[in-house]
């Protein structure tokens, strides 16, 4: 196993460039003789499959959903970043290099995230060229917004459907290589292991989830791209059915995780309204650009509001406590993610939340929709108008703005945050942590890559708001296919990997007789009852703040969990059919491990960065507290057969370009 | 509340399947019709029975994986609105509710809600797609200005989630309002111009082979959008594939 | 991308067929109508612009079988289609609520259109055949004919009633069909298809109650 970050010598402004002159190449006619697999069909696996395709290599795509498309990239709504600087604000590759490592709380490997912002303007030249349809400002140019905690704006978007955008760009690539044969397709199946022959990815084991047959595929090389694994929680604004089985599988079969703990939690979620909650759903951070966030001052009120007697609209300016304008005047709203969330739990734990649950405050449009409308009554030639008038305008502004979020907050919570402020509460949302990668992306399995959410690359603790789309279209179409060669430039006399091979007959039989106990368990409880625990355990225990008693905790927990799942666990139907409960079985195996790494990671980061919290390492501010002299690392484990005894290994960050800083956004 | 459904249960794509009625009690009106099913499965797991089966993922009415056919509509009685994002409170206690896969030849029902809209992908992969490399040597994004008109109408045909509603609910299970949008999405935008007839030939080609029926602008598709995919886009496509055929 | 398809044999091409023929028929049934319309203020203005249309060539040997042509295409292909769409979901559904989402006429065009074909057959055993027989094997050359014989045909109130009620169906028909025609055409523009739908309300009411009062004028006045 391979544990070196391979980052080339040189400046960093020059090292991708350089990289890129001296990897060795694989001919195109050799291409054609490699087969490649790519399980996920997200921005990074979908726009990978493209591009490696139309390298010319033969390329095997996995989705576990009926298209490619319907991966949950789609979701994503705010916006995707690039240093094209079209805004003439002062934007450049080193201020969004630096920006991302800063975010990140300097837990990020300065060579990725460099070359990270190098590419990123590309993204937007290929991806107009395949006919995504960017905003664009009256002149006919492309639109930018600012996005969360940065100081310009070089966000692009579509609506508030970027994801969905992007993703259906880098899925009629992919068409565009199906119909030539290229890729082949496997939609509805899913990976369930990886083949290592020889040491070497080289293959995956895959249940075609429609006919529950099991499938052995082989390639010259196995790339992960499966997305993360907030799943872990059950309640997140992930898809149902994301899960982290592809990625922890390959962590089985030898590829080190990184950075579990580094889990993001988004501030702008709507709050879970009962236990039959399925999933969290996600308002856009671009909300707080026009938001403002408040809970009320006195706890008198906060009681009424709770019972119904009295209504937010009704609470006068001074009652009401604006607490990140307080707390942070310089960014105030637009703070960062884990900052913004953290404030707003620490509200709700002091008792000031607003819904019945006690976990929602308040985001405000009345003075956005007043400064708006007295804009556009200047603009009109109305300087005159009545207050409703007034209103009627900012209304429409804030319609044009934000018109789909507000009507999709409407169809769920029932209110109409035109007229009353919406509410919303913090929620798993991204996972900065996953599979270890080096500079190339190759896993520590030679041969096995690992792109987008599920690799620990670009994000250090925290991750940037409209940079996960940015990540994931980077590696996939601009990064990967070009390392890559430099592996399979190797395998060009190797030929043709046969599935016959014992190591593909002997996971596929591993993987039989796992779903073989399943269905013949006949246990007591539903694969849910034992996600949701998980969940809560995760939640209360390893969620927006934690502790070194409360992650020991969790870890008992997790464990004692598991070993009740298997033994108790009931999966109805059998292996030869659809059968979404087999599904989700496997996965919440794969999850109460991987939970169980998360609390042991979370307990050894013995500081607070980014997204890990750990409550004993604050400020007396109660922001969080680094520790750069002991943790500029990135934590590596290694899988051994139990993640409590899971191995850890440091890969050492050098910052040679940045200051270390404690980040201050007040 | 209490609340009688009559689900449609079928075995695999070869069973013949039938309605069957199911029982749900104490369902709160916050709940998502998904999480409405959940209740329920929870329930057949815990009695030994098999669960329904059906297409769900984000949940956020984005992916376009769920399906159902409610009480004689597209993802059921709330307009623009998938049925992940139906919420219970369109319900009153002790409604019957009758739930159906979304049915056409060209979806063929592989258990239960579950359908196989593969069609749709073959469609797509018929000229879905502008022929440009993905190396990123493209010219600059701002190189070519496009009227935020063309572009935002671009984008409205562009937010179609491929749910296959529109096929579900028109009575000739036509999919012309998918593949117009489609259509319609490069169309307007100069990048996409360049292939737009050959475009318009291929998908209405495989779109034919597909099997699904033709489309009598009845507009039911419009309505039952969850995306609000306008019928011009519709016309827009037979315009499209007019001119192409006089052309050539 | 390669290229494949034709356009005759395509559902777009078959719809715009249907289209074609409906807005043939759209502006014969105006030609037929402002003929019509001249029996109620004049019965010479009527029979001499009907001995023009029974006499004239090109009406007769050029025109009139594109017409036939045009009604028996636009039936035809009418037929198919229903026929095709109704195939293309074999397994019905158990509850469908049409009416949520689109009109009556919209779903029912085969039921208006059968309507009409039916009252077609009538209308040309009523003054087609006769009219066919009495000219080119009996021979005649009366020119002051057509109006006794319009008059004739209305004096019957059963006959009246029934055409009355096509006349109905007709407008149901062209309710949905007259704007569905541009729209299959590709015509659609957002300036112009609202005046388009209004328009096609307009003519899809106006026309077929002036036949009825046509037919209703000659009825009271003979009875």
């Amino acid at each position: 196993m391979s544990f070196e970050s391979k980052t080339p010598e040189g400046p960093l402004k020059d090292q991708w460039t350089n990289h890129k002159n001296n990897i060795n190449l694989v001919n195109p006619a050799n291409k054609r003789n490699i087969d490649v697999i790519v399980v996920g069909t997200g921005l990074a696996g979908g726009s990978a499959s493209a591009t490696l395709a139309e390298l010319g290599y033969n390329v095997k795509s996995f989705c576990y959903q009926d298209s490619p498309r319907r991966a949950h990239s789609i979701a994503a709504q705010g916006g995707i970043n690039a240093a094209k600087n079209y805004q003439g604000d002062g934007d450049s590759t080193y201020r969004l290099f630096y920006d991302t490592i800063k975010g990140g709380d300097y837990r990020s490997r300065e060579s990725n995230v460099y070359r990270l912002a190098e590419v990123s303007a590309n993204i937007i030249d290929q991806c107009v060229a395949q006919g995504v349809p960017f905003a664009r400002e009256y002149g006919g140019l492309l639109d930018n917004r600012s996005f969360g905690g940065v100081l310009v704006s070089r966000t692009f978007y579509a609506k508030g459907q970027t994801g969905q955008q992007l993703l259906l760009g880098a899925y009629s690539a992919m068409n565009r290589q199906i119909a030539r044969g290229k890729i082949e397709m496997f939609n509805r199946h899913e990976m369930l292991d990886v083949v290592l022959v020889d040491g070497k990815a080289r293959g995956i084991i895959a249940r075609n989830l429609v006919t529950g047959e099991i499938e052995k595929h082989s390639a010259h090389a196995v790339v992960i791209a499966s997305g993360g694994y907030g799943n872990v929680y059950f309640l997140s604004t992930n898809a149902m059915g994301s899960n982290a089985t592809a990625a922890w599988k390959t962590h089985k079969r030898g590829a080190y995780f990184a950075n579990p703990c580094f889990t993001q939690i988004h501030p702008t979620c709507i709050p879970r309204s009962g236990e039959y909650q399925s999933k969290l759903t996600l308002m856009s951070e671009s909300l707080r650009n026009d938001g403002r966030i408040w809970v009320p001052k006195k706890k008198e009120d906060v009681a009424a509001i709770r019972a119904g007697k009295l209504k937010p609209t009704q609470i006068s300016e001074e009652d009401r406590d604006y607490y990140l304008e307080r707390r942070y005047p310089a960014f105030g709203n637009l703070v960062p993610r884990d900052v913004a969330s953290r404030a707003a739990k620490e509200r709700c734990d002091a008792g000031y939340g607003v819904n019945a649950t006690g976990e929602a405050v308040y985001l405000d449009f009345s003075s956005a929709i007043e400064r708006y409308g007295k804009e556009q009554a200047q603009i009109n030639g109305e300087p005159n108008a009545s207050k409703e008038r007034v209103l009627e305008l900012g209304k429409k502004v804030v319609e044009a703005k934000y018109g789909n979020l507000f009507e999709m907050y409407e169809k769920i919570v029932d209110q109409n945050p035109y007229e009353t402020p919406m509410m919303i509460y913090p929620a798993v949302h991204y996972t900065m942590g996953g599979i270890w990668v080096d500079y190339n992306l190759m896993t520590s399995i030679p041969g096995c890559y690992a792109i987008g959410e599920a690799n620990f690359s670009d994000h250090g603790a925290n991750r940037l708001g409209a940079s996960a789309l940015m990540q994931g279209l980077a590696d996939g179409y601009f990064v990967l296919p070009y390392t890559i060669g430099d592996y399979l430039s190797n395998d060009i006399r190797t030929g043709k990997i046969s599935t016959d091979l014992p190591e593909f007959e002997a996971a596929e039989k591993e993987v039989r007789e796992r779903l073989e106990f399943f269905v013949n368990n006949k246990g007591t409880h539903s694969v849910d009852y034992y996600h949701k625990k998980l969940g809560k355990i995760m939640w209360d225990k390893c969620g927006m703040a934690r502790n070194a008693e409360g992650l020991k905790e969790a870890m008992q927990e997790i464990k004692e969990l598991r070993e009740d799942f298997w033994k108790n666990v009931s999966v109805p139907g059998s292996m030869d059919e659809l059968n979404p409960e087999l599904e989700k079985a496997g996965r919440v195996a794969d999850f109460l491990e991987l939970g169980e790494l998360f609390a042991r990671d979370a307990l050894e980061r013995e500081e607070s960065c980014g997204g890990h919290f750990r409550e004993e390492y604050q400020t007396e501010e109660g922001e969080a507290l680094r520790d750069d002299q002991k943790y500029t690392y990135v934590a590596a484990w290694e899988y051994t057969g139990n993640p409590m005894e899971s191995i850890l290994h440091k890969e050492n960050l050098e910052f040679k370009e940045v200051e270390l800083k404690t980040r201050s956004y007040k | 509340m209490n609340l009688t459904l009559k689900i449609w249960r079928q075995k695999g794509p070869k069973d013949k399947g039938k309605i069957v009625d199911y029982k749900v009690n104490d369902i709160s009106e916050h709940m998502s019709f998904l999480e409405m099913m959940d209740v329920l499965n929870e329930q057949l797991i815990n009695s030994g029975e098999d669960p329904v089966a059906f297409d769900h993922d984000c949940r956020e009415g984005i992916c376009g994986s769920c399906s159902m056919f409610i009480n004689g509509r597209a993802h059921g009685p709330a307009e623009g609105t998938t049925t992940c994002q139906l919420h219970m409170r369109s319900f009153s206690d002790g409604d019957t509710i009758y739930i159906e896969p979304f049915r056409a030849n060209a979806f063929p029902v592989i258990k239960d809600l579950v359908v196989d809209r593969s069609a749709f992908e073959r469609i797509q992969q018929a000229g879905g797609y502008i022929s440009v490399n993905t190396s990123g040597n493209t010219q600059d994004a701002n190189a070519i200005p496009i009227p935020k008109e063309d572009a935002d109408m671009a984008m409205d045909a562009a937010t179609c989630i491929g749910c296959g509603a529109c096929v579900a609910t028109c009575k000739n299970a036509s999919a012309m309002l998918f593949v117009g949008a489609k259509i319609s999405q490069y169309a307007l935008l100069p990048q996409g111009r360049v292939e737009a007839e050959k475009r318009a030939k291929n998908m209405v080609a495989q779109m034919d082979a597909e099997g699904f029926g033709n489309c009598t602008n009845t507009g039911a598709c419009e309505v039952e959008c969850p995306k609000g995919i306008s019928l011009s886009n519709i016309a827009r496509m037979n315009r499209e594939f007019l001119t192409a055929n006089l052309k050539k | 991308m390669s290229e494949k398809t034709t356009l005759t044999s395509s559902s777009i091409g078959r719809k715009v067929v249907m289209a074609l023929s409906a807005l043939f028929l759209i502006l014969f049934l105006l030609l037929h109508f402002s003929v019509n319309f001249t029996s109620i203020f004049s019965e010479d203005v009527f029979n001499v612009a009907s001995e023009f249309m029974g006499t004239n060539w090109i009406v007769q040997f050029i025109m009139q079988p594109i017409l036939i042509l045009g009604v028996l295409v636009h039936f035809i292909m009418g037929f198919y289609l229903e026929i095709k769409n109704r195939s293309s979901r074999q397994v019905k559904y158990a509850q469908y609520n049409g009416a949520s989402n689109s009109s009556w006429m919209s779903r029912n065009m085969i039921i208006t259109g059968i309507v009409i074909l039916l009252f077609l057959g009538l209308h040309f055993l009523d003054f087609w055949v006769p009219e066919m027989k009495y000219k080119y094997i009996e021979g005649g050359t009366d020119a002051t004919r057509y109006y006794e014989e319009l008059v004739h045909e209305f004096s019957n109130p059963w006959r009246v009633l029934v055409y009355c009620l096509s006349f109905v169906f007709l407008a149901l028909h062209l309710l949905h069909g007259f704007q569905s025609s541009f729209q299959s055409m590709g015509w659609n523009h957002p300036k112009y298809t609202p005046i388009v739908k209004r328009l096609g309300d307009i003519y899809s009411i106006v026309i077929p109650l002036g036949f009825i009062s046509i037919a209703l004028f000659h009825f009271f006045i003979s009875n």
